[in-house]
């Protein structure tokens, strides 16, 4: 009997609110959290705006011991992880260590610290450069850091294929649970606002240039013109469903589908595999397109990637058939966070029978056929939710949650 | 070039592996080793960083490797600093 994997707690930082209630409070009032980067002077890049996190402080979650030897990255993470076993309400102590895991998303690792020594290395030679470099920046750091900080010894690792990663981490999560896991720590978070970090986003040509923190970001929209980052995400405690039950634990949803795929290169005369991999998560979850409720969309902003995403939701689910949304207007593209945090958002929809809207999107662009829900919340019966997630260099995931009661 | 004292290495402890084990050190617990201070074999790396950075000496990681405690690094240190290296 294969084992099921629920979700039974969340932890949310986002740049429009730090805990999940007042992520969702602000996410359904249209609350957002865009506006000038401020973590450094970023006055002279083509592209400022971007979700900040205003008011973490580190030293509210973690010892100064784990502070000194960790980038913001995974100090997000950590914060989170605590918010979102104490939302579980897991016993930790009953859980055998070998049963205990954690996968986490990652997109570009630990940039301020890393760059810091970088510079150290460069400026002023080999022997400044810190001995935490060696386990503050690399993807699997924060993996690492939440595996020792709470005793995790079963499956531990870290999926890296930028925003498409968090759902990666989700179905590995699962199949850590189909496996020997009984709790697996997964979700993810992202700090890039480095210069560095910024630097490389700039150079995919895919950030958005306008200074208007309300209009910046417009997926669908007849005037995208890319994305803005965003900082933050979200920890989701993943359990096998069975043991959920029996300790009488509160299940938001179930993973009940999953796949991913991989686009071709633009231009190269094959066609792009998003509705395959729709297609193929919905036959995993053994869910026909009509039973989704609402699809929480990529949303690139970029006119390419949302005629492609566009065309695989009309493909798959047939034109203005299920209501489609993007909550992450509001707070910018978070990467490794940006999928967990949609997933999150998708769990919080199922529980109050709302769906948050897409921020300032105005007239959608010619030939798109989606219900984009824009203005207000809107209430609606939610049982299915369908997240898309694509990340930078052609990797695109679907995952679909349900609703178990 | 003036001595390499406890509280210099007070500071570079906390600013390297956090405020937690050097708070309370005074000369009778200098003897303890980092370990039981709270900093493993990367805090300890990081407080050797920081010392060659702060007082122009080179710690070799042969060196590095014998500094069990608060003690051993100031007089290690200090060795260093008179013998102009």
């Amino acid at each position: 009997m294969t084992a099921r994997a629920a979700i039974t707690g969340m932890g949310i930082l986002a740049p429009n609110g730090i805990g999940h209630e007042a992520y969702w409070r602000a996410t359904l009032a249209g609350t957002g959290g865009i506006g000038e980067i401020t973590r450094f002077d970023a006055t002279q890049y083509p592209s400022r705006l971007a979700g900040v996190i205003h008011d973490f402080d580190p030293a509210s979650y973690l010892p100064s011991r784990l502070i000194v030897q960790t980038d913001l990255w995974s100090q997000f993470a950590l914060a989170a992880t605590a918010m979102a076993l104490d939302d579980a309400g897991v016993d930790l102590a009953s859980v055998p260590e070998f049963e205990f895991g954690v996968v986490t998303a990652s997109s570009s690792g630990g940039n301020e610290f890393g760059q810091r020594e970088i510079q150290k290395l460069w400026s002023r030679g080999p022997h400044f450069v810190g001995a935490y470099q060696s386990i503050a920046w690399f993807y699997a750091a924060t993996t690492g850091q939440i595996s020792i900080r709470h005793g995790a010894r079963g499956a531990c690792g870290v999926m890296v294929s930028e925003q498409a990663s968090g759902l990666d981490a989700l179905g590995q999560a699962r199949r850590a649970i189909r496996s020997e896991a009984r709790v697996v720590v997964s979700g993810g978070t992202e700090a890039p606002l480095s210069p560095y970090a910024l630097v490389c986003q700039l150079a995919s040509g895919r950030l958005s240039d306008s200074a208007d923190p309300e209009h910046c970001y417009l997926p669908f929209d007849a005037a995208a013109r890319g994305h803005v980052p965003g900082e933050g995400g979200a920890i989701l405690i993943v359990e096998d469903v069975a043991a959920a039950t029996a300790r009488e634990a509160r299940i938001y949803a179930e993973i009940a589908g999953y796949a991913a795929g991989f686009d071709p290169q633009p231009g190269g005369g094959h066609s792009p595999s998003l509705a395959r991999t729709i297609t193929l998560a919905l036959a995993d979850a053994g869910i026909p397109p009509q039973d989704v409720d609402v699809v929480f969309a990529d949303a690139a902003a970029v006119p390419w990637l949302d005629r492609s995403e566009a065309a695989a939701i009309e493909t798959v689910f047939g034109p203005h058939a299920v209501p489609v949304t993007a909550p992450k207007t509001m707070v910018g593209r978070l990467y490794a966070g940006g999928a967990p945090l949609d997933v999150a958002t998708a769990l919080l929809a199922i529980r109050d029978g709302v769906i948050p809207p897409t921020a300032g999107v105005g007239e959608l662009g010619d030939g798109y056929q989606i219900d984009l829900v824009r203005g207000d919340a809107r209430t609606a019966r939610l049982r299915t939710a369908l997240v898309i997630a694509r990340g930078f260099g052609g990797f695109n995931a679907a995952l679909l949650v349900r609703a178990t009661d | 070039m003036r001595a390499f004292t406890l509280d210099d290495l007070k500071g570079i402890m906390q600013r390297a592996g956090g405020i937690d084990g050097a708070s309370e050190l005074d000369v009778e617990s200098a003897d303890t080793s980092f370990y039981d201070l709270g900093y493993d074999s990367l805090a300890v790396l990081e407080i050797a960083a920081r010392i060659q950075e702060d007082f122009t000496v080179r710690l070799s990681d042969d060196m590095v490797e014998r500094l069990a405690s608060p003690s051993d690094a100031i007089s290690v240190v200090n060795e260093l600093l008179a013998g102009g290296a």
